[in-house]
């Protein structure tokens, strides 16, 4: 009967409704079984010797033998350095980049090929990111093949697209107005795009900027390939082999010794908090940025 | 009209020129900055084609149809690799088509209002933890669980398609693909997500006027109208899923065989680099290794563009047909 | 039809301005006497902030954008000259007010300052006060100069572009319809302020509102469809308008 179909359809729809939720709660599952693991195995031993120890000798605990806990001294100090370098590289050219599709070449064809480039870079695998930096590398100086300075390029790779597409958009927000009120005065070009127009795009920029630094952070791929096999070392200079947060977590998961996995998890952590300071810095920014230029 | 009387030089207190190489300089620099993005563009290509004209030479075609890689015995294809990365990531779709397109409806159709804010950016948190981490934790929390529990279960009751069988370790292709799946969700579910909240309010209350549950409106307005938006979102997942590295190489042992089931070990193309670069003995390897990349840039390039092109034209259509 | 001036300030030739294949405005000859407010009027359309913006040059700055004609400054071609200086000696206002949002009163005042001529904090502060007071708005803001621009009304921050507008030692001054994004008494501030203005800047005022033109202006110019219509002393135009159209305009008969 009509009534039997319409209760029929309308449970129909609440079971769908159901299993729509379920699929949030199933997508939830990875990223707290994650969360939860990363906090109780990382953080078990949270000391400051995490910081400044170097790593430990591998080993496994056993009766009598003590395992020394060690360090991450020189993967937070390689990530330290490659995310410098990377953005010292990506930030500029993403910027100009931007600056030049907004300001410049706004009305030209040339601005959406930019704009079309940015976009298919953003979609690179960062292993081909590294594969490529090892090919140009090479052709350049095999000597610093493996090195900091070739990961740091790699990352930068990355990062330029995220940079150049973020800025662009923060630029577009910037109404005509300011740009207009800024040439009425006299003021040169690339003073008022400079110091005027940029500085109103700021938060979006900045947070731009952050998202692609913390993108990077966590990138082992290209890592892989670029920074050689320095962890255990200590550390060295910038065309040397090095190491990284993310890279040591690959090789400590596959290390055999209880001391290096459990390091491992400490890296994880710490390269989770990382990404967190970054984003909720970038939030910070963005809203009291935007509100002072609101008014008040 | 009178001639007008030539005046004092009222201007004489103000230069007379102003610099204008601020101007140059800075269009100089961003034009500089504009062609390193494009020339970075090119180079990918180029410098990828020139370090592995080696291997291009040598192997030729049978590159991509020769079914063994052996460094040892120098013989190089990628076709396990091929296979793997398509087996993984297909079925890593297969688990976040459902999850990504049902948690964009819930999200847009059902949730409350405060829900929607915070949901949303739990799951663009998911995409923000990097895939090393992800990967870490399947080596040491998800392979045990299947090699326990997973596997079993699934021989048990799919063991029949044949798909399901071989040694349970654990690690392997099933694995791989669970993690990979968690990759892809974000992706598959922001851009859904987005392509449902698009469809205009005018064609959900049609349908309910006509006397529609939620879910017939949701599934005879809502998603037809948003089905190529819906579409590019699973395709860059897609993309998004062949050229994960790190969750894969961890949780899918590097095996450079053909996989013959789903429990088997297994290789992906980026999971090949990843594993054998540092160690790679032979002259042609590494051009081999290089021209893997290539062929990864190829694929997952291609596929991006063509969802792009499908988003572009789905967002043009909605503002031309919006109300 | 056109009124000749001895000297004037600023003087337009055969001006005409296009939007990619479409003209604005054609053939303009228009004389803008020293040190006294010429008032644009004419109906919505008919090119007036065009003209006006080819006056600092600013409409050049559009993609697509064409002038043909001159437009003298003092005898000079405008368009010879280097289009950053000309705006150095042109200045304007806008219709909506645009404060640099980033920026504190006392920046946004100094800014032609800090940006073009770097001058010693002693003569900044002197040009910021001296400009404040110019536009009236001074006494207003004089305990809060450095706070956020954007804390101030909407008639006061109207008053400070003028103010920025002045600080950078403009010999004319456009406004492009200053007071339609404005209230009543606002309006009327900015109103006194002009006729304070001309003591010592040429001043030329686009509005839509013909009794604001009348109030305020020496001079009226009259645009219709692009084209100058009639060009005379304010008085003239209203009272005894010579062409038909005009006088249509002016009783209200369109527009």
């Amino acid at each position: 009967m009509n009534f039997d179909r319409s209760v029929r359809r309308k449970v129909f729809s609440r079971g769908m409704t159901v299993l729509t939720g379920l699929a949030i709660v199933a997508i939830m599952v990875p990223l707290v079984a994650v969360i939860y693991e990363t906090l109780l195995l990382g953080g078990a031993d949270l000391n400051l010797g995490l910081f400044t120890n170097g790593l430990p000798y591998p080993c496994s605990p056993q009766p009598g033998v003590t395992c020394q806990q060690g360090g991450l001294v020189v993967p937070i100090t390689g990530t330290i350095e490659l995310i410098a370098l990377s953005s010292l590289v990506a930030v500029p050219i993403g910027i100009g980049a931007a600056i030049f599709s907004v300001e410049y070449g706004r009305e030209s064809p040339f601005a959406r090929i930019v704009g079309l480039v940015s976009d298919v870079l953003a979609g690179v695998p960062s292993i081909v990111a590294g594969a490529f930096i090892y090919a140009l590398v090479l052709l350049y100086d095999p000597s610093i093949v493996f090195s900091t300075i070739s990961g740091s390029l790699a990352l930068a790779v990355l990062m330029v697209p995220i940079v150049a597409r973020t800025c662009e958009e923060a630029l577009r927000t910037v109404p005509n107005s300011v740009r207009e009120a800024a040439l009425a005065l006299g003021i040169s070009r690339w003073k008022a795009t400079l110091r005027i127009t940029l500085v109103s795009a700021l938060p979006g920029i900045v947070t731009g900027v952050l998202l692609a630094v913390a993108r990077s952070a966590g990138e082992a791929a290209p890592l892989l390939l670029l920074l050689g096999n320095a962890c255990t070392h200590p550390l060295q200079g910038l065309n040397q082999e090095g190491c990284a947060l993310p890279l040591f977590i690959y090789q400590g998961a596959t290390a055999p010794n209880a001391n290096y996995i459990a390091l491992a998890w400490a890296a994880a952590l710490l390269l989770l908090g990382l990404i967190l300071v970054l984003s909720v810095i970038s939030r910070l920014t963005l809203n009291r940025m935007a509100k002072r230029m609101r008014g008040g | 009209m009178s001639e007008p009387t030539p005046s004092p030089p009222s201007a004489s207190r103000k230069p007379r020129r102003v610099s204008r190489w601020g101007d140059r300089i800075f269009l100089a620099l961003v034009v500089i900055a504009t062609g390193a993005i494009i020339a970075l563009m090119v180079a990918l290509f180029v410098v990828l084609i020139y370090g592995a004209r080696a291997s291009i030479q040598t192997v030729g075609w049978a590159f991509l149809f020769t079914k063994v890689w052996s460094p040892a015995t120098n013989v190089y294809g990628i076709v396990p690799q091929l296979v793997g990365t398509l087996v993984t990531s297909a079925i890593a779709l297969l688990i976040a088509i459902p999850l990504g397109v049902g948690a964009a409806i819930f999200l847009t159709q059902q949730a409350p209002g405060w829900l929607r804010a915070p949901v949303s950016q739990l799951i663009e948190m998911l995409a923000a933890i990097p895939s090393v981490i992800y990967g870490f934790w399947g080596l040491i929390v998800l392979v045990p669980l299947m090699r326990n529990v997973g596997e079993p279960i699934l021989y048990t009751y799919l063991g029949w398609t044949g798909l399901f069988s071989g040694p349970e370790y654990g690690l392997g292709v099933i694995t791989a693909s669970l993690v990979l799946s968690v990759m892809a969700i974000p992706t598959v579910t922001a851009i859904s997500r987005d392509s449902i909240a698009a469809v205009p309010r005018s064609q959900v209350e049609a349908a309910l006027s006509i006397g529609g549950t939620d879910w017939e409106v949701t599934r005879r307005a809502v998603l037809p109208y948003a089905r190529s938006g819906i579409i590019a979102g699973i395709v860059l997942g897609l993309g998004r899923a062949l050229g994960e590295t790190m969750a894969v190489t961890l949780t899918i042992c590097n095996n450079n065989v053909l996989p013959t089931s789903l429990f088997s070990l297994g290789q992906t193309i980026p999971s090949l680099i990843a594993n054998d670069f540092f160690e790679a003995a032979t002259p042609l390897e590494i051009p081999a290794m290089l021209e893997a990349a290539l062929i990864l840039l190829i694929i997952t390039l291609s596929i991006n563009l063509g969802a792009r092109a499908v988003l572009l034209r789905f967002q043009a259509g909605r503002g031309v047909g919006a109300e | 039809m056109a009124l000749s001036i001895d000297s004037p300030k600023m003087e337009s030739q055969n001006l005409s301005a296009f939007y990619g294949g479409s003209r604005a405005i054609q053939d303009i000859n228009l004389q803008f006497p020293d040190r006294k407010v010429t008032a644009i009027i004419g109906p919505s359309g008919c090119g007036k902030s065009t003209l006006i913006r080819c006056l600092n040059r600013l409409h050049e700055t559009i993609g697509k954008a064409r002038v043909e004609g001159k437009v003298l400054l003092d005898g000079e071609d405008l368009y010879e000259l280097d289009a950053t200086l000309v705006r150095r000696r042109v200045g304007m206002v806008f219709q909506k007010p645009n404060p640099f949002a980033t920026m504190s009163i006392y920046n946004n005042v100094s800014a032609p300052l800090r940006f073009n001529s770097h001058p010693s904090r002693e003569v900044m502060d002197e040009t910021v006060v001296r400009s404040l007071k110019h536009a009236a708005l001074w006494d207003e803001v004089k305990d809060r100069v450095d706070s956020a621009a954007t804390s101030l009304s909407g008639g006061q921050q109207q008053r400070l572009c003028i103010a920025r507008a002045l600080a950078a030692d403009p010999e004319v001054l456009l406004m492009d319809e200053p007071c339609s994004a404005l209230d009543p008494i606002a309006t009327a501030k900015i109103e006194d302020l002009i006729s304070q203005l001309k003591k010592d800047y040429t001043v030329i005022i686009v509005t839509h509102n013909m009794q604001q033109a009348a109030r305020v202006s020496d001079f009226t110019a009259f645009l219709y469809l692009g084209k100058l219509v009639e060009f005379g002393p304010t008085v003239d135009i209203f009272e005894r308008p010579k062409e038909h159209l005009t006088e249509s305009y002016i009783t209200g008969r369109f527009g």
